[in-house]
């Protein structure tokens, strides 16, 4: 591909101001949208952006494919997108959600990466529909400065266009860009532009060509901590006797503004809303309901700031890390609980017995960078296969838990960047057959048994070293061998006949056997 | 409850048909077990109460070299030089230290990974301590057994199963080298005993064993090795001289040399140092004996025997004495350690050496702990004394001598009540066997008189004498009940007690402090563990941290950072350099820390709790030990009129020095009480001196939420321009 080029794309988003008219692919110029709004929500550190597009259809094909387009830098950010199309007349619409995947077109302008929306129905040359389109980017807020004391607060650079970036002529189109307070130190002016309150208004932009770009700069306040999650490790562990254990090991880390210099106790606890207004405090866990044995604890133990409550429907999980995080400062720790098997585990129709489980992080606001999250069937279960609705990375294990002797077949899924809102659940299935829960009670059992029958065996058995007295010398000979019991008695009786009474004296230095 | 079982029980007996012999076997077997379960389940208040953790300071370090061990195997471990502590000078980790604890876990840990238990390390450490405790209580009972009967045996497993002078050491989570060590000494004496009762080069082998176990594990090893000298010196004195007695002590001493020297730590100790000459004087001794009395056998002359045991003797002793005095004048033998001459002498180390006597387990035992330690069986131990003289033996001498002597230095250093504690509870458990035995044998004669004289009659004499007895002794059979009950009530009163203070007194961990907050909820302070996780996650890898040495075993094991000292206290020096740092002014200080590379100083500090156990508590003794080394450094500079103060009235060296700033920084807009100014210092009660302090060449760092410790990072130098 056009590699000069792209190396520039990657270098600013400046060149993707130049207009490109690429008329090639006969579905691409067909359709047009004839109005485009979109919401840009950056109150928290995850960016938000719904867009609402009014689609065309000008040529006199129908199609069934709608592009969305992203600057290459960006894509990798891009956590989901998500299209709902309306559905119905006026008061009774639903929402119909529609397939979205990533798509690779041969002769795309400075290397902009797409998504195709699949409609449910094609639409027909001269028809329109509208489309709702969500989609999520994480990291995007770039703290500036870079780094704060404890009483500033956080400011961030957003980078964004004005003009929507599309491979479709855009009739009119506006952006709305949502801060979380009215504090905007600067923004881009691409005009008309207006602020009022905490939101910036790009537009009403009309006729603009495909791959239109406007680069736009907005530095505000952003006061909300970053909680971002480099490594999230969740382990679930199938158990058939009924219960579902699930450890899910943590890093954490602050991505906001790193913080430079005093951390003061005295001004973070007399005056908490101007000290350290960014500095994350406590995280909220939503987990399923009827949790149940629940901890949260890190290498060097229990870390005891936290709360459970639980009603019928979910249970919530509030944590305090040891000590607030400021931007740049870290925390590892565990969160484990047991569930209920039944509510987790299923039998298919074909005999095979599956694992529905939610696939994200139950930490709400946070993003993950990486997640892997491992299945751990029960000892003897066969064939196993994960079904995930977006793509993964997956690969076996195996894992040796207590009273295991050919180990535990453990499902790996890896993912990277994800954010809650990828809560969806994943399918594992597995074949077991129910006998095998029997193998380690039985195996605990005969153990003891063994044990004990070796006690009673010992107990029947002679292994001392009889003594034959061959010309007042000594002898002994070795040999086990098993006597009746009353013949034991006797033998101990003669012994203890023969035994002289006291201990010897200090001249009896005759060769007596020593511990006869 | 014990009725209501009792009764199906002798039914079940009734109905299997066993033997009295069978019978009695059954309960022993029983009673035994239960007492080993007992023991350990009494040990886990802690767990209990807390979690699963470990305790204090040094079962930190214990823990972090078990890590080590399990994680990069034993020959990496006995080779490993640990960069982290003692910066800049480290620490050889494999060469100083008893390696037996560790090497203990780890192996527990190796089987049930091998059984296929998947548990943590961390656990396998934290109930090591009380699975060793269970393991004791056998041991003295098959001790009680040796030296008295089955009985003692039996009341001895109980009494040792709850003694709090024991638990106070081996609670679930006290992972330290006592809580296997005192299962090896009594294990290594029981070994001992039965070797010297049967004779057997066997039980003496066996005896030898216990010993390596027992150095491998703690440096307390010294005790056996002065004790069991003396004791054969004292049979020897006594006439009580047997062949048995020498092969025991030959085998055990000369075999249990050789093994001990394999411990590095240990080394060439037991023929260079003055601690283990004893033992082997008492050995040349023995041989001496032994051809002296082989001589007296060949000669059967009185007359020439005594003086060619005269001119023996004397040649004998004067080879010794000049052989030793050699040996201590070429430095061949080294001289007594301070910690054993603070043995002899509880004053010593209060003048000479100073970190000794800074260490509150150093300090000479107050009758209360004595009392809360023992309880009942402080009564009971001359009582059992008193029974042991009656039927003396070679085993009841042994038990004497080793309760006397534990005695004398349980008065003398608080931590060695629990090498007393076994002994202790043997004797008293002599006491209680052989006072109830006396007891029941009384009610039973008189059941079974009265039974036989009316029953068969058979000879009118005996019948006669019995009914005199009866009748002349009519109070004794209700004495004995009362007394019975005397015992049983006592006996009661001990369990409780154990048990109270068990779970009051010994189960804290002293890392997660607990107290009841003002509606009587409990609230839990777990500082430490905030600042040390603090530590570990946010400051570079390879940052120093100076702090006290208190804290030293723990910042290393949890904050997993470089410190200048730990607890491990072998260069003075280096911790008088710290003390000095912290009493010094802050320009003084801020250049001693620059010559140590100091990135971080970490001070605890209980102003905001009323902890009283903080750093300011202590920094009369970093006085001390810095003054000790450094005369810079004076003690009365930091007091006034001998008065030892903080508030206004404090001297002024004290109020402007490290330790005070680094406490106090910005406390002085702090409320902590109220109806009291700011900056009351809770753990002193007064209102601090100086509450402007300005912090030059330090910067706060961290602070936990409840001020307990307090971390400063030490700024880079200004430039010069």
């Amino acid at each position: 591909m056009e590699v000069p080029i792209r190396a520039t794309g990657i270098l600013g988003f400046t060149f993707f101001s130049l207009l490109f008219f690429i008329c090639t692919s006969s579905p691409l110029h067909n359709l047009f949208i004839s109005n485009a709004e979109r919401r840009i929500d950056a109150t928290s550190h995850i960016v938000k952006v719904y867009l609402t597009l009014k689609v065309e259809n000008a040529g006199s094909t129908p199609t069934s494919e709608v592009l969305l387009a992203f600057p290459p830098t960006r894509v990798d950010h891009l956590a989901t997108v998500e299209a709902l199309v309306t559905k119905g007349k006026r008061k009774k619409t639903t929402l119909v959600r529609l397939d979205v995947k990533p798509t690779e077109l041969p002769d795309a302008p400075n290397g902009a990466k797409y998504f195709t929306i699949y409609l449910a129905n094609p639409l027909n040359s001269g028809e329109s529909t509208t489309l709702e389109v969500l989609y999520l980017f994480t990291h995007s807020l770039e703290p500036f400065p870079a780094e704060i004391g404890q009483s500033e607060s956080q400011l961030v650079h957003y980078r964004d266009s004005a003009l929507i970036l599309s491979p479709y002529h855009i009739k009119q189109q506006t952006t709305f860009i949502k801060t979380p307070s009215s504090k905007v130190e600067s923004f881009t002016r691409v005009e008309p532009t207006n602020r009022a309150g905490t939101e910036i208004k790009y537009g009403p932009y009309e006729d603009r060509p495909p791959y239109s770009f406007s680069p736009i700069l907005i530095h505000f306040e952003n006061n909300s901590p970053f909680p971002v999650v480099e490594e999230l490790v969740r382990e679930v562990e199938i158990s058939h006797w009924g219960n579902l254990q699930v450890t899910e090991q943590y890093t954490l880390v602050h991505g906001g503004a790193r913080h430079k210099g005093v951390f003061s106790r005295v001004d973070f606890q007399s005056r908490p809303t101007l000290s350290g207004a960014s500095s994350l405090r406590h995280l909220l866990a939503r987990l399923p309901p009827r949790v149940h044995s629940v901890y949260y604890r890190d290498e060097i133990g229990n870390i005891s700031s936290s709360h459970l409550r639980t009603d019928s429907r979910k249970s919530e999980l509030e944590i305090e890390p040891r000590y607030p995080l400021f931007g740049g400062w870290k925390a590892t720790f565990v969160i484990g609980y047991g569930l209920p098997l039944q509510d987790f585990l299923f039998e298919s129709s074909d005999d095979r017995r599956y694992l529905n489980f939610t696939f994200g992080c139950p930490l709400l606001e946070t993003v993950v960078d990486k997640l892997t999250v491992k299945v751990v069937l029960p000892e003897g279960s066969k064939d196993p296969s994960a079904v995930v609705p977006f793509p993964v990375d997956q690969h076996l294990e195996t894992k040796y838990s207590y009273l295991d002797v050919v180990g535990r077949t453990v499902v790996v899924v890896e993912k990277k960047n994800l954010v809650p809102v990828q809560n969806s659940h994943f399918q594992v299935y597995y074949t077991f057959k129910p006998i095998f829960m029997l193998a380690e009670p039985l195996m605990l059992a005969s153990a003891f048994f063994l044990f004990f029958v070796a006690c009673v065996a010992y107990l029947h058995i002679d292994l001392s070293i009889p003594m034959l007295s061959v010309r007042g010398v000594n002898i002994r000979y070795g040999c086990a061998k098993i006597k009746p019991i009353s013949k034991c008695v006797s033998d101990m009786k003669e012994t203890k006949l023969s035994d002289p009474a006291d201990p010897p004296a200090m001249n009896d230095s005759s060769n007596r056997s020593l511990g006869g | 409850m014990a009725a209501v079982a009792n009764m199906p029980v002798s039914d079940l007996l009734k109905s299997f048909k066993l033997k009295t012999k069978q019978q009695e076997l059954l309960i022993r077997v029983s009673i035994l077990c239960l007492v080993y379960i007992l023991a350990f389940i009494t040990r886990l208040f802690s767990v209990l109460r807390y979690e699963s953790m470990i305790h204090e300071f040094d079962p930190y370090f214990n823990y972090r070299t078990t890590l080590y061990l399990t994680q990069n195997g034993f020959y990496d471990f006995w080779n490993w030089f640990d960069y982290e502590s003692w910066y800049p000078l480290g620490r050889i980790v494999g060469g100083t230290l008893y390696p037996g604890l560790m090497v203990t876990a780890a192996l527990i840990y190796r089987i049930l990974h091998f059984l296929r238990f998947a548990v943590h390390i961390r656990e396998v450490c934290v109930l090591t301590a009380p699975f060793f405790a269970s393991n004791t209580t056998l041991v003295a009972y098959f001790f009680g057994k040796e030296i008295w009967d089955t009985g003692a045996g039996l009341v001895a497993a109980i009494l040792i199963a709850v003694c709090p002078g024991y638990i106070s050491r081996s609670v679930a989570g006290s992972y330290d080298n006592e809580g296997v060590a005192i299962f090896a000494l009594l294990f290594t004496f029981y070994l001992f005993v039965k070797a010297v009762n049967t004779g057997s080069l066997a039980w003496s082998l066996a005896s030898a064993f216990g010993y390596f176990y027992m150095v491998s594990a703690w440096g307390g090893y010294v005790f056996i090795i002065n004790l069991i000298p003396l004791y054969v010196l004292v049979l020897l004195i006594t006439g009580r001289y047997s062949m048995r007695l020498y092969v025991a002590y030959n085998c055990m001493y000369v075999l249990g040399m050789l093994l001990a020297m394999q411990i590095r730590f240990v080394g060439f100790q037991h023929v260079q140092s003055g601690e283990h000459m004893a033992a082997m004087g008492v050995f040349f001794l023995m041989q001496v004996f032994y051809f002296l009395d082989w001589v007296k056998h060949m000669l059967s002359d009185t007359k020439l025997f005594q003086a060619f045991l005269r001119i023996t003797v004397t040649c004998a002793v004067a080879v010794g004495t000049i052989a030793l005095g050699l040996g201590m004048l070429s430095g061949y033998i080294s001289p007594w350690t301070g910690r054993f001459y603070s043995l002899l002498d509880p004053t010593y180390a209060k003048d000479h050496i100073p970190i000794i006597a800074s260490v509150s387990e150093h300090q000479p035992t107050a009758w209360s702990s004595f009392m809360f330690d023992f309880h009942i069986l402080l009564f009971l131990f001359p009582a059992g004394l008193y029974f042991c003289f009656k039927r003396l033996s070679d085993a009841t001498i042994f038990i004497v001598m080793y309760g006397l002597t534990s005695m004398y230095f349980a008065g003398v250093m608080v931590r060695l009540i629990l090498v007393a504690t076994p002994a202790v509870c043997l004797i008293s458990a002599i006491a209680v066997s052989a006072t109830v035995k006396n007891l029941t044998v009384l009610l039973r004669s008189k059941n079974k008189g009265v039974q036989t004289g009316s029953t068969k009659g058979s000879s009118s004499s005996k019948a006669s004498s019995k009914a005199l007895l009866d009748q002349s002794q009519p109070f004794q059979k209700n004495g004995a009940i009362a007394l019975l009950f005397g015992a049983f009530y006592l006996l009661s009163k001990y369990a409780t007690h154990c048990t109270w203070v068990t779970s009051e007194a010994y189960s804290s961990p002293s890392i997660v402090l607990a107290a009841r907050g003002a509606h009587g909820s409990r609230v839990i302070f777990d500082d430490y563990r905030e600042a040390y996780f603090w530590l570990r996650q946010n400051t570079p890898p390879d940052a120093k941290v100076m702090s006290w040495w208190d804290y030293g075993y723990q910042i290393t094991a949890m904050g997993n950072r470089t410190v200048i000292v730990d607890n491990n206290t072998w260069n003075n020096t280096h911790i008088a350099t710290v003390g000095r740092a912290m009493s010094s002014y802050e320009d003084e200080a801020i250049e001693i820390m620059r010559s140590l590379d100091v990135d971080y100083v970490l001070v605890v500090f209980g102003g905001v709790t009323g902890y009283s156990s903080d750093d300011i508590n202590k920094f009369l003794w970093m006085v001390r030990i810095g003054g000790g080394v450094f005369p810079v450094i004076k003690e009365p500079d930091y007091l006034v009129n001998g008065e030892y103060r903080v508030d206004k009235g404090a001297a002024p060296k004290m109020l402007n020095c490290l330790m005070y700033k680094l406490c106090y920084y910005r406390f002085g807009e702090m409320l902590t009480e109220y109806g009291k100014p700011p900056g009351y210092d809770r753990a002193r009660g007064v209102e601090i001196g100086n509450k402007d302090i300005k912090l030059e060449h330090l910067e706060e760092a961290f602070t936990t939420s409840n001020w307990i410790v307090r971390i400063y990072k030490v700024k880079p130098p200004n430039n010069r321009w």
